[in-house]
């Protein structure tokens, strides 16, 4: 069984290059196709000078070659320079980018996880009563609301109107500045969280070996614990892959929106400006972390699992 | 002195969406100590709900009313609290299927222990110890190992045997076995009976048998009662209801086993037809409908069983004549 679990690894990596060949392709060609330049915005730049800059770049090479020449680069590990980013190449700004992204998403994410969870459980807990009716109404709103509405209502409310928190900036990571954007991150996912583990929960509730437990004498508190828990988790922990690539693209967005250093910020401003290779290296790179942890949630789910655990040993 | 459990006029309903199913309709009856009472009917009498609501385990749409006494103290629609002292250690619940009535995600050593940590003070090695104990005493091939196994891992058979080792373990004084051997073969079926009339005998517990087959009970009980639409409608001893049945439903089912049946000349015909609806309540008796020996009488007038008088008695019209 741990051998077929290996394989099951292995063969997810093998599919993942061909996915991945098949991001990097789209966006390149996605990317050229949006009408405008890379220097567009330095508008009144010599026709002699932008020519110029177009074949130091390679930009004036047949389509088809700058993206043969590019997979080759980025197999060597290369993601090129940046375009708008003058000094930089790509990784340096990707390695500039993550750490404040990873931190802004590692916390809305156990924020997500440890409230959405909670809430889910005490919502099954106390089912059809007003504590369940009332998160699960607010799950419902938190899944609707994307969070770049959110978060502006949030810095219009909380740092404007109450002057409680900083609307935008990093301020070297300061909690004050987290607080906003955790926020409007860690929302849509802490309500599916709160909902699924609900679900589980609910779910588990109903089963024969609950019965068991309480016709032990068991007070329900250990009921919960001991014989609840583990397996209402099941779904929520297929669930933390999906909900970790959510939180990394919903951060490009809202990095923009409160103003924060991390790659969401480069990747808005690369694509903006047509910084072909930054966006490239930022889809690249990201798409490898969702597979990446997709694949860790789908072995923790089936670690979940006796049966395969078991193996381990 | 009062009865081991003492039940009147139980009832248990359930919400159905906008009706009301009634599973179990106005019981009455005693557990005396140290007997062994079999419950038989058909699939979907009550039998399992009738003990369910006694240990406060029905589903949440279910309403129990009456009064159950355990020992004389009330104990139906109690304070979880109060449940809580008595399940598992004055009263064991063994259910059906053992696979989805063991915790899939515990060891079955920790499934077993627990309820001997919980009400007899063990700790953790005393606890252990005792479940090693337990499960020598149902027979369990390789106790030790089986400790750390997980139910997956177990036969039905040895599954069976932990759930009677996890419902025996504080030694309650009564054990309700809710068809402990319908999931299993033959063979093994037969060793879990015995195993049970063994746990009977040298703990002294008294025993309900929940089961559909009359046969499985007739082996292990002193008592039987016979249950039909959430009703009794026959008490006596093991040997008054096979020799001398009162009530055409139990002659029915006597009828429809295998080896008194043997004889096609003699042959009763098996019971025809479905049981009542749960939704609904006629007025008369409830086994009218497939009863051969119908009366006009029987279809209005309900024919009653009062069991706690501990006499050979059914709830039919024949016997009121
Ligand atoms: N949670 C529930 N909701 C609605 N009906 C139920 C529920 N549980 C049991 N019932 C019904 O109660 C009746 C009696 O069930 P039960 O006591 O389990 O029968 P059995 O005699 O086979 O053990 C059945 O008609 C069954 O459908
Ligand atoms: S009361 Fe009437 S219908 Fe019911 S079992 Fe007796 S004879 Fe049959
Ligand atoms: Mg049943």
């Amino acid at each position: 069984m741990l051998r077929r679990m290996l394989a099951f690894t292995l063969r997810r990596l093998v599919v993942a290059i061909p996915t991945l060949l098949a991001i990097a392709t789209a966006s390149f060609f996605l990317m050229r196709a949006a009408p405008g330049g890379p220097f567009d915005t330095e508008a009144d730049l010599d026709p002699e000078v932008l020519e110029n800059l177009y074949t130091a770049y390679g930009l004036d090479k047949p389509l088809l070659e700058q993206y043969g020449v590019y997979l080759a680069n980025v197999l060597k590990g290369d993601f090129g320079p940046s375009l708008v980013y003058e000094d930089f190449n790509v990784t340096e700004l990707i390695a500039i980018g993550l750490p404040v992204s990873a931190r802004l998403g590692v916390i809305a994410m156990l924020v997500a996880l440890l409230l959405g969870g909670t809430c889910g459980i005490v919502a099954a807990l106390r089912h059809n009563r007003l504590f369940d009716h009332a998160t699960m109404t607010m799950a419902m709103t938190g899944i609707a609301i994307p969070s770049f509405v959110t978060a502006p209502i949030l810095a219009l409310f909380f740092g404007l109107y109450l002057k409680l928190l900083p609307v935008a900036g990093w301020n070297d990571g300061a909690a004050a500045n987290m607080v906003l954007p955790v926020i409007a991150l860690a929302l849509p996912q802490l309500a599916i969280i709160a909902r699924l583990m609900r679900g589980g929960m609910l779910e588990v509730l109903r089963a024969n070996f609950v019965r068991t437990a309480r016709a032990k004498g068991l007070p329900e508190r250990q009921v919960v614990i001991n014989h609840v828990l583990q397996s209402a988790a099941v779904p929520l922990v297929g669930y933390l892959g999906p909900a970790l690539a959510g939180i990394m693209t919903g951060s490009l967005v809202i990095e923009l929106i409160f103003d924060l250093p991390g790659v969401g910020r480069y990747f808005i401003q690369g694509a903006l400006n047509r910084d072909y290779p930054l966006v490239m290296g930022i889809v690249i790179v990201y798409g490898t972390l969702i597979i990446l942890l997709n694949l860790l949630s789908d072995l923790a789910y089936a670690a979940l699992d006796p049966r395969v655990r078991r193996t381990y040993r | 002195m009062s009865p081991l459990l003492e039940i009147r006029g139980l009832s248990v309903r359930f919400d159905v969406g906008d009706a009301t199913l009634t599973a179990v309709r106005d019981l009455s009856f005693d557990i005396a100590e140290g007997q062994c009472v079999g419950i038989v009917g058909e699939s979907g009498a009550g039998k399992s709900q009738t003990f369910l609501a006694a240990l406060g385990l029905l589903a949440e749409n279910a309403k129990a009313e009456g009064s159950v006494r355990y020992r004389g103290r009330e104990i139906l629609n109690v304070p979880r609290r109060e449940l809580d002292t008595l399940r598992g250690r004055r009263i064991a619940m063994v259910f059906q299927d053992p696979l989805s009535g063991l915790t899939p995600t515990l060891r079955v050593g920790r499934q077993i222990e627990e309820a001997a940590r919980r009400h007899l003070g063990m700790n953790a090695r005393q606890a252990r110890a005792k479940a090693r104990e337990m499960l020598e005493t149902v027979r369990m091939p390789d106790a030790e190992h089986c400790l750390d196994a997980y139910p997956f891992e177990l036969s039905g058979g040895m599954r069976q045997r932990v759930m009677i080792a996890l419902g025996m373990i504080c030694r309650p004084d009564l054990l309700i076995a809710d068809e402990p051997t319908t999931a299993l073969d033959v063979t093994i079926q037969a060793q879990i009976l015995g195993l049970l009339a063994e746990m009977r005998r040298e703990l002294n517990t008294s025993i309900v048998l929940i089961t559909h087959d009359l046969a499985v009970a007739a082996g292990l009980c002193d008592r039987i009662m016979i249950l039909y639409n959430g009703r009794l409608m026959e008490s006596g001893t093991t040997s008054e209801v096979f020799t001398s049945p009162k009530h055409p439903y139990t002659a029915g089912l006597l009828a429809s086993l295998p080896s008194l049946a043997s004889d096609p000349a003699t042959d009763l015909p098996a019971i025809s037809g479905q049981p009542p609806d749960a939704f609904v309540t006629t007025p008369g008796c409830a086994f009218a409908e497939r009863c051969l020996q119908v009366m006009d009488r029987c279809r209005i007038e309900r024919p009653v069983l009062a069991a706690h008088e501990g006499r050979h008695a059914a709830a039919c019209h024949l016997n009121t004549k």
